[in-house]
């Protein structure tokens, strides 16, 4: 199986799960997957084929692919940044879609132009420049990279799980907003 | 900096595209210049070194730009911030 198909069946997975789509057009879907495996090769990690990576973990966390942009570009724009995914009408081919905004804040993309003498250990950023209203919670967890991917976020509304440093700005499933999401607090017990 | 040139039957403007090499938007630019037979040069961004990525940094932002991809410059003065088709047109008036 080759790194391509790996890459599309973690999408489709990923899509499904998060009430999302990929983009209908086969052409440019290839194109995408094509640069996610080659990103993956350069830097170890499925980095966005759309932007420019530094090559540092911890200063790329928030663009490697399904960025956390992703689900509230989809919802309001019809698509994430680069287009590999897509809402439901898009997919349909009942709404085109063209190039969106960026959403990333301007000092995480500045990062990856002459990072060079810097330490791969980023500051806590605000995402106070989001569309949406900031979120301390969600500053809090950008300041501890380290723990990136071990959290999980619950919705209060509908159930939904969400792997990831913050939860999303809304849910892909009921579109609560990112306020119904709490913590969920994951143990093993081994005691016999 | 590695500034790659593609030639073209139309070189009325200067164009200068600003690309990651593995995106998929930026193909897409490159195509419908190519098919356009527009002259243009390219510099795939993420192939480059540091202190080009400064540099690039600059010459987008000083023109008023966005460091989003493909940013497509034509005579040194008109930023388009984008794959998009018609403000490409009217830039290269086709």
């Amino acid at each position: 199986m080759t790194q391509s198909v790996i890459a599309r069946q973690r999408a489709e997975s990923d899509a499904r799960t998060n009430g999302c789509y990929l983009n209908p057009d086969k052409d440019f879907l290839d194109d995408l997957f094509q640069g996610i495996v080659k990103n993956e090769e350069r830097y170890g990690y499925p980095l966005c084929p759309c932007r420019l990576a530094t090559g540092k973990l911890d200063f790329d966390a928030d663009v490697i692919c399904p960025c956390i942009y992703r689900d509230i570009d989809v919802l309001e724009y019809g698509c994430c940044y680069c287009a590999l995914y897509v809402r439901k009408d898009v997919y349909e081919g009942k709404t085109t879609i063209g190039p969106i905004s960026e959403r990333r804040p301007k000092e995480l993309q500045i990062r990856a132009y002459g990072t060079a003498g810097q330490t791969a250990k980023p500051s806590p950023v605000s995402i106070g420049t989001l569309s949406e209203k900031p979120k301390e919670m969600a500053s809090e967890n950008l300041a501890q990279p380290t723990e990136v991917n071990r959290k999980a976020w619950y919705c209060r509304q509908c159930g939904y799980v969400s792997y990831r440093e913050i939860p999303p700005y809304i849910c892909p499933i009921c579109k609560a907003k990112q306020e119904m999401f709490a913590r969920l607090e994951i143990g093993a017990d081994f005691r016999g | 900096m590695k500034y790659t040139r593609v030639d073209g039957k139309n070189n009325k403007h200067k164009v200068l595209i600003y690309a990651i090499s593995t995106c998929a938007w930026c193909k897409m630019t490159k195509k419908f210049l190519n098919d356009s037979e527009i002259q243009y040069e390219y510099v795939d961004v993420d192939m480059t070194s540091d202190e080009d990525h400064e540099k690039i940094k600059q010459h987008i932002l000083n023109r008023g730009g966005e460091l989003s991809y493909p940013t497509i410059i034509v005579d040194d003065r008109v930023v388009i911030t984008g794959f998009r088709k018609d403000k490409i047109k009217e830039a290269l008036e086709i």
